[in-house]
């Protein structure tokens, strides 16, 4: 008989719940996850990670496809969709392989079922609609997480009208494709089909393509997507669709006029819905608002004892901002003192596009709105060495600073491997630092986080190479 | 590198204390357990032991210092092999505080030191080369806002002040009214901020016409004693309701008691004990503090016993006190009363309580009115048992009488209540064979 009482029980094995499970674990507490489907959730089974070894795929084909720059030539380039997406899946298999590992290797107990909460303390956890187990626990984590939304006419159909899972394992490239959405994950999409040879066209209701970053950023994005041959419609919405065996015909409607598109296939990603229901918060005192679990600064919910992180309770939809949440809550719940609630303002945010955009902490206009009196700093790569030497010129820094105190209120970033690089502010931001130690700090010679030190430079009237 | 010995906190209130004095001295070997000091706090003298062996290599803090931080750096520990020069390196300490007997004047209003703010209530771990732990962007905005980084609070990894640490003192600093932001502050405000207008000894010494005077230094003790019962007496509505007891009933029972057995020695005032825990407990309306959500009502009759000290006074408590016996609370008031003038009450011993009371009975006082020990509802002043005329049934007799007045809070307890509590202990006192059921 398994053992069924425990310290803490976390339903849902994604970024958010195992990462508070394994940190449980080492604090000392008494731990079991739940889990229906994989461990290691989207993020690591059909979201961040497989789309990555596809976007490498296509980074590749890029590549491929521009050698004689490099002067190399090749012929008969050719790609196996098949196998790419194979690879995408091996990848994503060993990763949810090596949760599994790391939770026995932390002596968490793993219940493979759906968890319900059954009453105080209580959850139960079934299997093939049978009960599996009985558990019972002082503290519960849920850690669900979100699905694609849908919209009405809109609604995907596995075939014509497609998720992010189905956009993930193509039998074959589409000829055309339209993606509704322009956030993280439908521009990833829509870079890779297009890199592998779609015709790809992006629809986005506001009046910007990936409308959380940075203004300058969107617009340097647009234009850098228009360039490759990306078709782009903001501030537009698609009014209906007709499908067929063969194609789609959507109607796309903006600023006051209208167009037809057929494409093969569709991809909708037009944001996410928090999995709150049948996990049993009906008659607890978890609240739910727009999809999501009210939680405070600590991740408590409404009812004692219950506590919720990661996309379950809300935007940045991120993986690490899940895994983090897990970690202050679980912290927190074993009373360790220096803890301190997430600041949503040192939270990375990477697209792996091309070219990569990265971000940390406030935009231009997000500062100037909350009225700080800002400096601003731009370095674009056609002035870094190594930006230049790896045919990556195009690309750009952008730091905000609050004038009065040299507080880094944010840092924006276009261009190759800025996703790599962003982790160099978001370091500087949770460490406080002002432009005096980002100015002071030595950055190795030739790189493109030189584009880094620059843009701080330029803050300050002080940039040496642009 | 050597260990640094800190002020320790003895309670989660403490913010700073005095060092009374070193138990050891530089070069002396420490071992773990081993009384290192005696730290003066509030009300009572506690022993800091030593954690770590070693050597003491230097003491920074000396003998008599007055109102050193909680978390300062108060000794240097040399460990095995450690040469006295590894003291070589390190920074003077940073200074102990001016002894209060020193300070000429109050000092300056100090947005850091506000006492509601938590963040500013101690300063930051500081090592002993004066390195304080902040972030850069803390220390900016600490220099531009004329913060002094000493006199906060990291919240950080490790106690490194960041940027909420200085939000939140700067926004203390503008939630108390003393203290407006543009003030500059210098040196941290005293434990005890004054009440009222300040009185410096020589203001005081002019208003009594410049008198030849000797000076007593103020304790800690003494400083708390003169904050609590000035803010009881401006904050807490009083009002005194006296009542007369014959206690010769009492006198007798005690005195057949106390032939019993040597185990134990009931005074009245154990007795008076007695019957004011039952009293409350009949009259529960009385066992009552005030409070801006609710008057709570204590479920518990814990009893503060005001006790006289060389230099002050402290009121031990006799926990559940209507659940002892008058043996039980003999012996217990007996040792709460040798500790508490060898001031080694601990903080529990004597911080709390629900209703207190104060006999001066053995000074001959007839009566007085006690001043209320916030957050108690009341103080019972219990005076001399005297012979005195009675009028029995319209004849005169003589009778031992003992005065008693309560002092209420009218915020929590009105004059009829007061009135049935005196009544309940009054029958009580006089008919002491029910108090012993």
């Amino acid at each position: 008989m398994a053992e069924t009482s425990f310290d803490l029980i976390v339903l849902g094995g994604g970024p958010g719940g195992y990462v508070a499970a394994i940190r449980a674990a080492q604090l000392g507490m008494k731990t079991a996850l739940v889990e229906r489907e994989h461990l290691g959730g989207i993020c690591l089974n059909w979201g961040c990670i497989p789309t990555k070894a596809l976007l490498h795929a296509s980074e590749i084909h890029h590549l491929l496809h521009r050698l004689d720059e490099f002067g190399f030539s090749a012929k008969d380039i050719r790609f196996d969709a098949g196998k790419v997406v194979a690879r995408s899946r091996a990848v994503a298999k060993q990763l949810s392989n090596g949760v599994a590992h790391l939770l026995r290797k932390n002596q968490v107990t793993v219940f493979d079922g759906h968890g319900r909460l059954a009453g105080k303390g209580r959850l139960t956890v079934e299997k093939d609609r049978e009960p599996v187990a009985e558990l019972s626990a002082e503290h519960i984590v849920l850690a669900t997480g979100a699905r694609a939304r849908s919209l009405p006419g809109l609604e995907p159909d596995g075939d014509r009208v497609w998720t992010y899972k189905e956009a993930m394992v193509p039998t074959a490239i589409p000829e055309s494709l339209l993606v509704v959405g322009s956030g993280a994950i439908g521009i990833e999409f829509a870079s890779f089909y297009h890199d592998m040879g779609a015709e790809v066209t992006v629809v986005e209701v506001l009046d910007r393509v990936l409308p959380v970053e940075d203004e300058e950023i969107s617009a340097f994005a647009r234009k850098a997507f228009e360039k490759q041959g990306l078709r782009i419609h903001t501030g537009a919405t698609v009014a209906a669709i007709e499908r067929t065996d063969k194609s789609v015909t959507a109607r796309i409607e903006g600023g006051g006029q209208g167009s037809e598109l057929e494409i093969e296939r569709v991809i909708l990603a037009v944001g996410i819905v928090g999995n709150f229901e049948d996990i049993g918060l009906e008659n607890t005192g978890v609240a739910v608002e727009k999809s999501h679990v009210v939680v405070d600064e600590w991740l408590r919910t409404g009812e004692p004892g219950v506590y919720a992180v990661g996309d379950l309770v809300g935007p940045p939809w991120l993986a690490h901002k899940a895994s983090h949440e897990g970690v202050i809550c679980v912290e927190r719940i074993a009373g360790i003192n220096d803890v301190h609630p997430l600041d949503i303002r040192n939270i990375p945010a990477c697209t792996y596009c091309r070219p990569q955009v990265a971000s940390v902490g406030l935009t231009e206009k997000a500062a100037r709105d909350a009225g700080y009196e800002v400096k601003i700093g731009h370095f674009p790569f056609i002035g870094n060495g190594k930006a230049i030497a790896l045919g990556e010129p195009e690309g750009m820094v952008k730091t905000v600073f609050d004038g009065k105190t040299g507080e880094l209120l944010g840092a924006h970033m276009i261009g190759a491997e800025v996703t790599e690089l962003i982790q160099g502010y978001t370091i500087a931001k949770t460490l406080e630092t002002t432009e005096t130690e980002l100015i002071r700090t030595i950055f190795p010679h030739p790189t493109l986080s030189e584009t880094m030190h620059e843009a701080v430079l330029d803050a300050y009237g002080r940039v040496i190479h642009f | 590198m050597p260990i640094e010995i800190l002020m320790p906190a003895l309670s989660p209130t403490m913010t700073e204390g005095n060092l009374a004095k070193w138990l050891k001295k530089e070069g002396d070997e420490v071992h773990s357990g081993d009384v290192l000091a005696e730290i003066e706090t509030d009300k009572a003298t506690m022993e800091v032991e030593a954690v770590d062996e070693g050597t003491i290599g230097k003491i920074l803090v000396p003998e008599g210092a007055q109102g050193i931080k909680v978390n300062a750096p108060i000794a240097l520990l040399l460990g095995e092999g450690e040469e006295a020069s590894a003291l070589a390196n390190l920074a003077p300490p940073p200074p102990a505080m001016p002894s209060r007997q020193e300070q000429e004047s109050p000092p300056p209003p100090d947005v850091t030191s506000e006492p509601a703010s938590p963040a500013a209530s101690a300063p930051s771990r500081e090592r002993g080369d004066g390195r304080i732990f902040a972030s850069p962007l803390a220390r900016r905005m600490a220099q531009h806002a004329g913060i002094d980084l000493a006199a906060i609070r990291g919240s950080g990894p490790q106690g490194r002040i960041v940027k909420a640490d200085i939000d939140a003192a700067l926004s203390a600093a503008r939630g108390a009214p003393a203290a407006p932001a543009t003030a500059r502050p210098a040196a941290p405000a005293p434990l005890v901020p004054p009440a009222g207008p300040v009185l410096s000894k020589e203001r005081v010494a002019a208003l009594a016409g410049n008198p030849p005077y000797t000076e007593r230094p103020l304790n800690a003790m003494r400083r708390v004693i003169a904050r609590r019962l000035t803010e009881s007496k401006q904050t807490v509505p009083h009002f005194y309701l006296t009542i007369d007891c014959e206690i010769d009933a009492l006198l007798k029972i005690r005195a057949e008691l106390n032939s019993k057995s040597e185990a134990y020695r009931i005074s009245v005032n154990d007795f008076v004990i007695r019957a004011a825990a039952l009293a409350l407990r009949r009259v529960p309306a009385a066992n009552a503090s005030w409070s801006e959500d609710a008057i709570l009502l204590w479920d518990r009759v814990d009893i503060a016993v005001a006790v006289a000290l060389d230099d002050g006074l402290i009121t031990p408590i006799v926990k559940a006190a209507d659940h002892k016996g008058l043996a039980a609370i003999a012996n217990e008031t007996k040792d709460l009363v040798e500790r508490a003038r060898a001031g080694k009450l601990k903080l529990e011993e004597f911080q709390g309580g629900t209703f207190s009371i104060s006999n001066l009975g053995m000074y001959g006082v007839r009566d007085f009115a006690a001043v209320i020990n916030p957050p108690h509802g009341g103080i019972l002043a219990v005076g001399a048992g005297e012979q005195r005329p009675v009028v029995n049934d319209g004849a005169l007799a003589i009778a031992t009488v003992m005065s008693c007045t309560l002092s209420c809070d009218h915020r929590a307890v009105d004059g009829a209540v007061g009135a049935q509590f005196l009544a309940a202990f009054k029958r009580l006192v006089e008919d002491p064979l029910t108090m012993l059921l």
